[in-house]
């Protein structure tokens, strides 16, 4: 039998591209005008005011977390944790297609040493400034203004990451 | 209601709401949660500089600086219209160790001895806000993810690699607050 060997499209190595590291990527072959991302945004406004209302974004919160003196992230993390894994199961079990009639698919983590190194450093940076990258933008929001400069010195962190990728242990 | 809608809103309802995500995203256009990838966007949108890490494109992912920018005004319909009035409740462990560390006011959302303008310029502004920011970008990046992508969306989908990543994170903070906190918090 011959063998087609067939060139890897564009689009998918790209993809392959932004998958790297990436927990958030899927490629879909619809093309849809800019306004359908709205409905990102929206749910992010309601992420966002949950995070406040819920002292999500509080950096008192972590400090109690990570002292262990309060129930409340643990308990949160632990809600979304479960509510995300039933949910997933569901998807699976009953193969449900996206609103526009797609397969979903959840691309599997591949490990490497980065998810050790990476999170230690990672955790650190959380004690000390209370925020996750999405604290970040929901403290901002919420008037700490100064926050801007932690937002800014962590899009400084990615990039210098993104520079010295190839050096650092994987 | 709103009187309801602005005092504190309990874990599990927010624990609930914000893993709800996962499935909206998956629903509504088959994109997987994470949050820290959006500043890897952002590097990509404006400083992609000649770096590989940086070089695809980042229109695609648009939907993920929607998502980070809705967060941003939320926090501020939150904390501008269903504000609580009263201090949020902390344990009184934390209080009392938090007082003894020169840090007595716990009514907003972040001590203001430590984040403001005028203490940014100070050796432990400049390590809290500067150098925590910075640890918290390369960090995410280096570990393919946060507490949205790995703890959540990761384990919400059995991914082992994301538990590693999770622990290290849980691991890192504490190694934080209870071995060098102490010392940055007095400096």
């Amino acid at each position: 039998m011959e063998k087609i060997i067939q060139p890897i499209p564009v689009a998918q190595s790209d993809l392959a591209q932004r998958e790297l590291d990436a927990m958030c990527v899927n490629e879909s072959e619809l093309k849809h005008p800019w306004w359908y991302n709205l409905k990102y945004a929206a749910w992010g406004v309601l992420f966002g005011i949950v995070f406040v209302k819920a002292e999500i974004v509080s950096w008192f919160r972590i400090q109690e977390m990570f002292r262990f003196e309060s129930f409340h992230m643990y308990g949160v993390i632990g809600t979304a944790v479960m509510v995300g894994l039933i949910s997933v199961l569901l998807i699976k079990r009953t193969k449900a297609k996206t609103i526009y009639g797609e397969e979903i698919h959840i691309p599997n983590k591949e490990f490497n040493k980065g998810q050790i190194y990476g999170g230690l450093i990672f955790g650190l940076g959380w004690a000390i400034t209370g925020a996750c990258p999405g604290p970040l933008f929901a403290q901002v929001g919420a008037g700490f203004g100064v926050v801007i400069v932690t937002f800014l010195s962590a899009w400084a962190g990615t990039w210098v990451y993104g520079y010295f990728r190839d050096k650092l242990p994987h | 209601m709103l009187e309801t809608l602005k005092q504190p809103w309990p874990w599990y309802v927010a624990g609930a709401l914000i893993g709800l995500t996962v499935p909206y995203l998956l629903l509504v256009g088959n994109k997987t949660f994470g949050i820290s990838s959006s500043l890897r966007h952002l590097c990509a949108a404006c400083i992609p500089g000649n770096v590989k890490f940086f070089k695809y494109d980042w229109k695609k992912e648009a939907w993920n600086l929607f998502f980070v920018g809705g967060i941003a005004l939320g926090a501020f319909i939150a904390a501008f219209f269903l504000s609580n009035p009263d201090p949020i409740v902390l344990a009184e462990p934390t209080q009392e160790y938090l007082a003894s560390k020169g840090i007595p006011d716990t009514t907003q959302l972040l001590p203001a001895e430590i984040f403001s303008w005028e203490q940014l310029f100070t050796l432990r502004g400049l390590i809290f806000m500067v150098i925590g920011g910075f640890l918290v970008g390369f960090g995410t990046r280096y570990a393919g993810g946060c507490t949205s992508g790995h703890a959540i969306m990761g384990l919400s989908s059995l991914q082992w690699p994301s538990l590693v990543a999770t622990v290290m994170f849980m691991v890192g903070g504490i190694i934080m607050t209870w071995f060098i906190l102490p010392h940055l918090l007095t400096l």
